[in-house]
């Protein structure tokens, strides 16, 4: 077999080896899975896989793949591996527990800004609490005068509470639908939720609508 | 030794189980599929030379994230775990909106209701006035009417 500098240097299209060839001192021959996604201007992503992952478990996984999702399966792969590099114990799975307990804290603040918007709704916090005499729309018109303009403001107060409890069901029933990513970019409503209440234990999990 | 099951990770690697095999406390012989799942995404050697690095109070957490991580993959072969990053970054993005949103109008209820505070108090303040003149024109009225009820001798 002839071997010349030149010869090590040959790669799919670019005239360089990709990122994994150079990393793995080989030639970088034309069909090279790996040179679409492993530019040689990125060569920690390759090292990263590589040192996680190994090159011979992505080439398989690859090779099960559709041509059109390698690019995604890759930028998966890449961001597990720099997660587990930057943190060997609990790579991406620690970002999750973060990100879970966000998503907790977040629904608590929500439940508990609803509620007191409810509280206003249902008059639960209105003039009658101060002890001043009620005066409701219907005996609002024996007192002439300003009479307009209260009766207003409580119209308005009334719609306006209407009008939010309304919207806060609406955004109640979206938060216990959630949506599912469909690796596009685009969300979707109707997805499962079981991937946020898994555990690291091996327990099953959606991952997503995303399908070979 | 020979009297001893092979932990899992050797008996898939048909290899002799030593005695400080790094992977036996974590695949147990009675756990085979554990080791299957970890195997085939990140390799054997690979999962040891990942725990040689780890102090012995962390690996079994390392070896319950592999697991957790593995088995994404295999579920979605594309995705991995990132889809529920995704996933979850997704809500926080809804919840924030939300939440916003809802602390907006809970602040307009509250300056709302503030302001019919203020016009009911004006009103109390108004409707006590209105008596009060109302009782004295009243007893301006009766005293007058008894004056002239002396001039007329009535």
């Amino acid at each position: 077999m002839a071997s010349s500098n030149s010869a090590t240097s040959v790669a799919s299209n670019s005239g360089s080896p990709c990122a994994a060839c150079k990393f793995l001192r080989r030639k970088c021959l034309p069909g090279c899975i790996f040179a679409p996604y492993f530019p040689p201007e990125e060569p920690q992503k390759f090292a990263n896989v590589h040192k996680i992952f190994g090159a011979s478990n992505v080439t398989k996984l690859l090779n099960e793949l559709l041509p059109h999702q390698r690019e995604d399966a890759v930028n998966s792969l890449a961001y597990e591996a720099e997660a587990r590099v930057k943190d060997p114990v609990y790579g991406c799975v620690g970002a999750i527990s973060v990100l879970q307990r966000q998503v907790q804290r977040l629904q608590k603040e929500l439940d508990q800004a609803n509620a007191e918007l409810l509280r206003y709704a249902c008059g639960e916090i209105s003039p009658t609490m101060t002890g001043l005499p009620v005066v409701g729309p219907v005996n609002l018109g024996s007192y002439g005068g300003g009479v307009g303009r209260a009766s207003s403001i409580v119209g308005h107060l009334y719609q306006t509470q209407a009008q939010a409890q309304a919207q806060g069901q609406v955004q109640g029933a979206s938060i216990a639908m959630p949506m599912a990513f469909n690796g596009s970019g685009a969300w979707r409503g109707g997805g499962s939720n079981s991937s946020a209440n898994s555990n690291a234990s091996g327990d099953q999990k959606e991952g997503g609508d995303s399908s070979m | 030794m020979g009297s001893e099951l092979p932990c899992a990770a050797c008996r898939l690697l048909h290899r002799k189980c030593s005695p400080d095999c790094i992977l036996a406390p974590y695949f147990p012989a009675d756990q085979p599929n554990k080791f299957v799942i970890v195997h085939k995404v990140f390799g054997a050697s690979n999962v040891a030379k990942m725990l040689q690095i780890l102090a012995d109070a962390t690996r079994e957490d390392a070896v319950k994230s592999l697991v957790y991580e593995a088995n994404a993959r295999l579920r979605d072969p594309v995705y991995g775990c990132t889809n529920t990053i995704s996933y979850l970054q997704g809500c926080i993005q809804q919840l924030q909106s939300q939440l916003k949103s809802t602390q907006d109008q809970v602040i307009d209820s509250q300056e709302q209701n503030n302001l019919l505070l203020q016009v009911y108090k004006e009103m109390s303040h108004t409707h006590s006035s209105s008596m009060n003149s109302s009782f004295i024109s009243t007893t301006v009225y009766q005293t007058a009417s008894m004056e002239n009820c002396q001039i007329y001798n009535i």
